[in-house]
């Protein structure tokens, strides 16, 4: 109990510049992967690849696989793992549909576009998924069967329970309360956009602040003001960019015309108007936002680490590592069952293939972003930042015309690439032998 | 100092098996305040598995937990804290991933709004830890990277922390060198003197001679006897162990 060598050397060592600015040099890592993707990317398509449009496409396709990823962390976590979350979230998405086109309309007599039947089908949506993911947690934690073979048999279960619910069919979506969750079709506009930007950069700000504060209170040592200050301009600095370049990515002309027409009315002359950011962005953007605090803020998600790191460990410390894992679980449910909504919208129809094989890029997601296998590590923005870099892998290798086949050889090959890496670093570090 | 009026924790009669085998086979023992019992036994006795129901990490089969006279039911480990029992096992039981104060309030964080405020705990760490260890400095790391001894002391100021007035210690001092088990003596003595009674599950018979009061041996799931430690020497323990018998002079 005496040891002090370490500690003592550590502090008297020179801090270098990312030592000071405390960032992770993991996150670093993914964001230099996802700069380079970008960079090749863009000499490649003559600048179309971060063109406004381009840009605006891969943040609404990573988001049902982003939103699952935060999930599949807090599941990969505590040693568990999901293998149904494609099949969850087309059971899920089958039941939203069924209940917006057939079941509600004629049970409630409600018309077609009437905004309570949305409301009704998202909630139970979200239910029906939280309830699929709590049966998966009580069989994984109550009665002990691995959480691999009970979710391998709900991936056939629930993909083909989806079968039944549509009778095979595809359902056409049109309610354009639901669209409004997909993407192009449900957008915040330049305007709306720019405060809500602004917005979020006080919020990030005075959370730096409130925190080195707290810390104060308690008399440790914070980072010098500068290293604050500049972590706080690259957060406001990445915000107030991705809000602005959304905000100039235009409607196309003729579709605003449409719209002025709905209404009943005439588009003036040179009228334009931008898309600014999608809804379902920011529904990823808080579903990350919120499983963060979660992580790191809450006994729930304290607990989820630490059953990850010592299972043992968590139980002799009087956690109910039981329900623990049926919250996992049911929290898996929920997010599938949100993945749904906003992956039907953007499609605007549920087919029965939809979420086909998505848990195996839910899984590859978490994984290059961070997230190890053998339980207790992971990072919610590791997920999303994964997420990011596959999309934006294949939308790149789509856009230069590279086929569908090859787009996927390359997906699992920076895969394993990403935890050869890892391993790698964490064996320099000592973390490992 | 012990105060023999009445006993802290009384377990009668206890017995546990495992498919068929009888781990533990009617065993009585008992604790007062201000106390240190050793347990002592080969491996595979059934000291650490007695023990284990007691703070709730088994439950018996059969048999009665008495603390301060009142039979309670211990079902887990929740049941155990609640009656101010607390344990440092012999494999510590930490969260390697996660840092010292973390791990210290395992289970009973320290709450803001409903959110974990950590600083506070780091701060309620830090002066626990300058009781118990004051060359304690590594608080941001996770504990996967401390020496053996950091963290034992980690889980001996978890138990510490919290008011414990009965403190379970399988092997404190197994993997710790020469000056941090006297670290741990010098604790036990502190802890004894405030009027806590300990179990300590030991294999040193220098230190049951020197920090317990009474011993209780085990041998094949079964109490061979308990001593009081000043009335015997080491050889009467010994042999108690070894035979399984307590030895002629003491079988009134």
């Amino acid at each position: 109990m005496s040891d002090q060598g370490l500690s003592d050397q550590s502090s008297v060592k020179r801090r270098s510049v990312i030592d000071t600015l405390e960032i992770d040099v993991r996150l670093l890592g993914m964001l230099m992967a996802f700069a380079a993707v970008a960079v090749v990317f863009t000499i490649w398509t003559g600048g179309t690849f971060v063109g406004p449009r381009n840009v605006f496409n891969i943040a609404v396709q990573t988001v049902p696989v982003g939103i699952m990823a935060c999930g599949m962390v807090f599941v990969i976590v505590a040693r568990h793992i999901d293998l149904s979350v494609g099949s969850m979230l087309a059971m899920c998405s089958a039941i939203m549909a069924m209940c917006q086109t057939a079941w509600l309309p004629t049970v409630f007599g409600t018309e077609f576009g009437n905004p309570a039947v949305l409301a009704a089908t998202v909630v139970i949506g979200l239910a029906f998924g939280t309830l699929m993911g709590a049966v998966t947690g009580w069989l994984v934690g109550y009665q002990r069967i691995p959480s691999f073979i009970v979710t391998l048999g709900g991936l056939f279960v629930w993909r083909n329970v989806n079968w039944f619910t549509t009778n095979g069919q595809s359902v056409s979506l049109t309610d354009p309360n639901l669209l409004m969750f997909g993407g192009t079709e449900g957008v915040l506009g330049s305007t709306a956009s720019w405060i809500l930007g602004f917005v979020a950069s006080a919020v990030a700000v005075w959370g730096i602040v409130a925190s080195r504060r707290n810390k104060q209170s308690h008399g440790f040592i914070v980072k010098p003001v500068w290293a604050e200050t500049v972590m706080a301009g690259l957060i406001v600095g990445v915000i107030l960019f991705f809000v602005g370049w959304l905000s100039r990515y235009p409607i196309p002309a003729a579709k605003l015309k449409r719209l002025f027409e709905a209404r009943g009315e005439v588009m003036p002359d040179g009228y334009t108007a931008m898309h600014g950011l999608p809804i379902s962005v920011l529904i990823l953007i808080a579903v990350g936002v919120l499983m963060t605090v979660v992580a790191r803020k809450t006994t729930f998600g304290r607990y989820i680490f630490a059953t990850g790191g010592n299972p043992d460990a968590a139980e002799l410390s009087g956690i109910n590592t039981r329900v623990l894992t049926v919250k996992i679980f049911a929290l898996m449910g929920f997010l599938c069952a949100l993945a749904a909504l906003v992956a039907q919208a953007r499609l605007q129809s549920h087919g029965n293939d939809i979420g086909m094989l998505e848990e195996l890029r839910v899984i590859a997601a978490a994984v290059i972003g961070g997230t190890a296998l053998a339980g207790g590590v992971g990072t919610i923005y590791g997920a999303i930042l994964g997420a990011l870099i596959m999309q934006s892998l294949q939308s790149g290798m789509a856009m230069v015309g590279v086929d569908t086949p090859f787009q996927n050889i390359v997906v699992g090959l920076v895969l394993i690439i990403a935890v050869w890496v890892d391993i790698l670093y964490r064996k320099r570090l000592g973390l490992s032998k | 100092m012990i105060d023999r009026t009445k006993p802290l924790v009384e377990m009668r009669d206890i017995s546990i098996s495992f498919g068929g085998i009888k781990a533990v086979d009617q065993v009585s023992i008992d604790l007062f305040p201000g106390e240190v019992v050793g347990l002592l036994g080969h491996n595979g006795a059934g000291k650490s598995t007695l023990i284990k129901c007691l703070s709730g990490a088994y439950q018996k089969d059969h048999g009665q937990i008495l603390v301060n006279g009142e039979e309670v039911e211990i079902n887990n480990p929740r049941d155990a804290r609640d009656l101010n029992i607390e344990t440092i096992y012999q494999t510590l039981a930490l969260a390697d991933n996660l840092d010292a104060a973390s791990n210290l309030f395992l289970g009973r964080e320290i709450k803001k709004r409903g959110i974990v405020d950590d600083a506070k705990m780091e701060a309620e760490a830090r002066k626990i830890m300058g009781r118990l260890n004051p060359n304690f400095r590594k608080f941001n790391v996770p504990v996967s990277a401390l020496s053996g001894g950091q963290r034992q002391s980690v889980a001996i100021a978890r138990a510490v922390y919290f008011n414990a007035k009965i403190l379970i210690m399988d092997e404190p001092t197994a993997a710790l060198g020469p000056h941090e088990t006297q670290m741990v003596a010098e604790l036990i003595q502190e802890l004894k003197a405030q009027g806590l009674g300990i179990f300590l599950i030991e294999h040193d018979i220098h230190n049951v001679m020197k920090l317990c009061d009474r011993a209780s041996v085990m041998k094949n799931g079964q109490l061979v006897g308990t001593v009081d430690v000043k009335k015997v020497t080491d050889d009467d323990i010994l042999a108690m162990i070894i035979l399984g018998k307590k030895p002629s002079h003491l079988a009134a």
